[in-house]
């Protein structure tokens, strides 16, 4: 039944050759993006990238010079913010401090003309989805900020939208509180019958809630993929630095190849065109320590510099020649504990070749 | 809030200070607080103290249809400006404060001309004017001028108000399907109605204690109180018109105390 | 789909232009009145200032002005204003500074003390003083009964009762922004002054005071701007003694209707506002200043 309602229920989104300029500035610079219908799209990227534009251009507050946006087959990109029928969740949550809990869930229901004692119960059943069940009558100065956020987020699902578009939703929470959420909010998603568009500039926040991720900078979709694919697969060096923990390492074309303190890379992708330089891409914690060459494993040899405790994990610091470091994570298990190297011993890194990624300096 | 106190300074220079304060504010005070006992003086002449007491001068003055018809004038006048100023000004604001920056600092700057041009200009233009539309003498030619007049304070209070209100609100009732006016009504201005008020009450006051418009173009049976009062003080002092000023001093206060009631509540509200 | 696109632009475009002017709309019934009342006059005034007596170009009102008569109204009201300015500020600043030091809650009941005269009509206020400084009035009684003086002294009527009186008026408009500059100065500063050695007088002259100077110059430059023009309280406090050019004006008209001249007098006030006015917005933000 759900499943059922799902697919007929919630709306794509299709955004073609979106232009948004203030001045010579392009904040959205010819953005086509096609959103799937049920899906958990985060727009990720720096701030100034253009990605909260794009979001509020969707919502109808930002108008676009030109371009299309549409949900399912209808045309959008002149409606009006209250005709669009989306759901959203503000940065600020925007909540209105002279109503109650409860008057401000039912406040979407109110504007459609909904009978008050169907506000109340569809308000306090969306309370209850978002655990806030029997706070209904209180007033919005006494709720803590995680529950300002749940308010906010039963506020924009109440009307049950078919669309939920939210701005940095859980950046004015602490960490902690934060990561929690993560989970429930995606927890929430496979409830909801609605395509959720997901603002951050937090990579490990998009990683974890995201079907996909649109990484975002400078006006234009630098790449758009699965959290695993964005990750093991930056297509260039903005990626690859925006998500994770990234060490870069130049390296040599030779022929068609390209190589390493002169060896050649076994390489996961295929080498970048051009004659431009180029860079490996290293993750600290795809690193093995005295890896053993199985033929699928590229080596890199180091002395160690340093040993850095971070408590879930060990970070060594190796130096790979010509003052070039490289970082390696270790988990703090015993096993990884055991064969941990003392500085100034010389050691060979292990990468597998899946895990090979060399991009070039210069996009393409 | 930490108190603030003045570091370093002897007690001396302090209690110097606090002494010249006091007797500035004194100053300040003095006037206003003196004319209400005289108000209720038996004599002729304005004795202070008196050396009787009576309620005569406010039988003078309510039981004088000049005076009374002139107040009834003020009266309407202030009200009709009020009702015009208020609505004209929080819309005015609301516009200014949604368009751009540019548009906003030129309008700000256009609209916030009556306050600075000297009254005398204003009187002796709006004279002229109001010679060839036919409007001299006339309630609608007040409460058009003191209109003019008396909406800048309204979009100055609201304006400000807008500019510690998130206007994030409003988006989130429009995205929650409430139309533009429907966000304003039903979100904004149930947000700013203290400050609306303040702004409401300055026009009052601004229209009823308007003298140097009102001396060119009212007049007749449409003379305002401050025009009869200004041309009484002109000849002689009028005993009557401590009864009058007490009346005006009153109203004030109050106009003053529900302005500061407002502002504590809006202000307790964010 | 590029013609969607197009057309999409065409209908965005308009719509960018619906709702600008929308907004410009929603100040249109306000600036229009204003521009109708207060603007329009003031174009016709200026044009007649061109004007002669037979209706040809001429600057025959502005020579005019180099008469004695006006000349000397010129010098009054310079006079007058820079008297009022002056007095204001050696009342004002330490009251400001007195008040703002206070802790919040007594502050704000004496600044009722302020506000309460800044609310009270003018003509009330000018009233007040008339009768204060009347022949048998307070001052005069009071300092009889103490054996000051042996007869009533003309206090009212003259050039001093005028000043006293507009002090009284402007004054509020000194402190309200001079108070709220001094209160945003952190007192941090000056005590951190004082930790550092300067003495508390050194840290009030070189930190305190250059920091107050922004509301103290506002305050100024209003007080001084609204006493050029003012017209009520030396009206009625000076006795017909004292012209200023708000009163120049009107007599001009009144009695002489000569519209020219007093067109040519109100041109020069009113050029000599604005520009002190600009200077103001400049310096200060006019917005900014009635912001309580």
């Amino acid at each position: 039944m759900a499943a059922a309602a799902a697919s007929s229920q919630s709306l794509p989104i299709t955004v073609s050759n979106l232009v948004k300029a203030y001045g010579d500035l392009r904040v959205l610079d010819d953005v086509s993006i096609a959103i799937r219908p049920g899906e958990f799209m985060t727009l990720l990227g720096p701030s100034g990238s253009g990605k909260t534009t794009l979001l509020m251009a969707l919502a109808g507050f930002v108008s676009p010079e030109s371009g299309s946006i549409r949900f399912g087959e209808q045309e959008m990109i002149t409606t009006s913010p209250h005709k669009r029928g989306v759901g959203m969740v503000f940065q600020s949550y925007a909540l209105f401090p002279f109503m109650s809990v409860v008057e401000n869930v039912a406040y979407p229901l109110k504007i459609r003309g909904v009978s008050p004692a169907e506000q109340k119960s569809r308000a306090e059943a969306a309370l209850e989805m978002v655990k806030l069940g029997g706070y209904g009558g209180r007033r919005i100065n006494q709720l803590s900020g995680g529950q300002k956020q749940r308010v906010a987020l039963a506020r924009a699902m109440v009307f049950e939208p078919r669309i939920i578009l939210m701005d940095e939703p859980l950046s004015a929470l602490d960490k902690k509180l934060r990561e929690h959420m993560q989970i429930e909010l995606k927890q929430l998603h496979q409830k909801l019958d609605a395509t959720i568009v997901y603002v951050t500039h937090d990579q490990r926040e998009a990683l974890t809630m995201s079907d996909r991720i649109a990484v975002i900078n400078k006006g234009r979709i630098a790449q758009l993929d699965e959290p695993k694919a964005l990750y093991r697969r930056p297509n260039s060096l903005f990626v690859a630095d925006f998500i994770g923990e990234t060490v870069l390492l130049p390296v040599q074309r030779e022929g068609d190849g390209v190589s390493l303190q002169g060896r050649k890379l076994k390489l996961a992708t295929p080498t970048p065109s051009g004659n431009g330089p180029l860079q490996l891409v290293i993750r600290p914690e795809l690193l093995q320590l005295d890896a053993g060459d199985d033929g699928d494993t590229n080596t890199i040899a180091g002395v160690v510099r340093q040993t850095i405790y971070q408590g879930d994990s060990v970070l060594l610091i190796i130096d790979a020649g010509d003052g070039r470091e490289v970082s390696v994570r270790i988990a703090t298990s015993r096993a990884g504990q055991a064969s941990l190297p003392d500085s100034g011993s010389r050691i060979a890194l292990g990468l597998h070749r899946d895990d090979t990624v060399v991009l070039a300096e210069q996009a393409p | 809030m930490a108190i603030q106190d003045m570091p370093g300074a002897s007690p001396w220079t302090q209690r110097l200070l606090a002494i010249y304060g006091a007797l500035v504010l004194f100053f300040l005070m003095l006037p206003t607080v003196i004319v209400i006992p005289m108000s209720f003086s038996d004599s002729q002449y304005l004795e202070f103290p008196p050396t009787s007491w009576s309620l005569r001068w406010y039988r003078e003055y309510f039981g004088s249809s000049a005076w009374m018809s002139a107040t009834w004038t003020s009266l309407l006048v202030a009200v009709l400006t009020t009702l015009l100023a208020t609505p004209l000004g929080t819309l005015a604001a609301y516009g200014m404060h949604c368009t751009s920056d540019r548009v906003r600092n030129s309008l700000q700057l256009l609209v916030l001309m009556p306050v600075v041009v000297p009254s005398i200009l204003v009187a002796v233009g709006v004279f002229h004017l109001y010679a060839i539309v036919d409007l001299n003498y006339s309630i609608t030619g007040l409460v058009l001028a003191h209109t003019a007049l008396a909406v800048p304070f309204v979009i100055i209070t609201v304006l400000s108000s807008l500019n510690n209100y998130d206007m994030t609100q409003e988006m989130a009732a429009r995205s929650m399907g409430a139309s533009r006016p429907q966000a304003f009504l039903g979100i904004t201005l149930p947000q700013i109605r203290f400050s609306v008020l303040t702004g409401a009450f300055l026009a009052f006051i601004t229209s009823l204690d308007e003298v140097v418009v009102a001396k060119f173009i009212s007049g007749g049976e449409n003379a305002t109180i401050t025009r009869r009062m200004f041309n009484a003080l002109r000849d002689q002092i009028d005993p009557t018109i401590a009864a009058i000023s007490t009346c005006l001093i009153v109203v004030s206060v109050l106009a003053l105390a529900a302005v500061q009631f407002f502002g504590a509540r809006s202000k307790g509200r964010t | 789909m590029s013609a969607v696109i197009a057309m999409n632009a065409d209908e965005l475009a308009r719509g960018q232009r619906r709702e600008r002017a929308q907004f410009i709309g929603l100040s249109l019934p306000a600036t229009l009145l204003i521009l109708i009342i207060v603007f329009l006059p003031l174009f016709w005034l200026s044009s007649l200032s061109f004007l002669d007596r037979g209706g040809e170009l001429s600057t025959e009102n502005y020579q005019r002005l180099t008469g004695d008569l006006y000349v000397e109204a010129f010098v009054v009201t310079f006079q007058i204003s820079a008297a009022v300015t002056a007095l204001c500020v050696l009342l004002g600043y330490p009251l400001a500074y007195w008040l703002s030091r206070k802790p919040q809650h007594t502050a704000n009941l004496l600044l009722i003390c302020v506000l309460l005269p800044f609310w009270t009509a003018v003509l009330v206020r000018t009233y007040a003083w008339l009768v204060l400084l009347q022949r048998n009035g307070l001052i005069n009684n009071t300092l009889l009964s103490l054996g000051v003086i042996d007869a009533p002294l003309q206090l009212a009527h003259n050039l001093t009762a005028s000043i006293i009186g507009m002090v009284h008026i402007m004054l509020p408009f000194l402190v309200l922004p001079l108070y709220a500059t001094m209160k945003s100065i952190d007192g941090d500063l000056v005590r951190a002054a004082v930790g550092l050695g300067s003495s508390p007088t050194e840290a009030f002259w070189r930190i305190f005071v250059p920091m107050s100077l922004p509301g103290l110059f506002a305050g100024v430059v209003l007080v001084f701007i609204m006493s050029l023009g003012f017209y009520v309280t030396p009206a009625l406090l000076g006795g017909g003694r004292v012209q200023m050019l708000a009163q120049r004006i009107e007599s001009t008209i009144t009695i002489f209707s000569n519209w020219g001249a007093a067109s040519a007098l109100g041109v020069v006030l009113l050029v000599m506002a604005l520009a002190l006015v600009a200077l103001l917005h400049r310096v200060f933000g006019l917005d900014k200043l009635f912001v309580r």
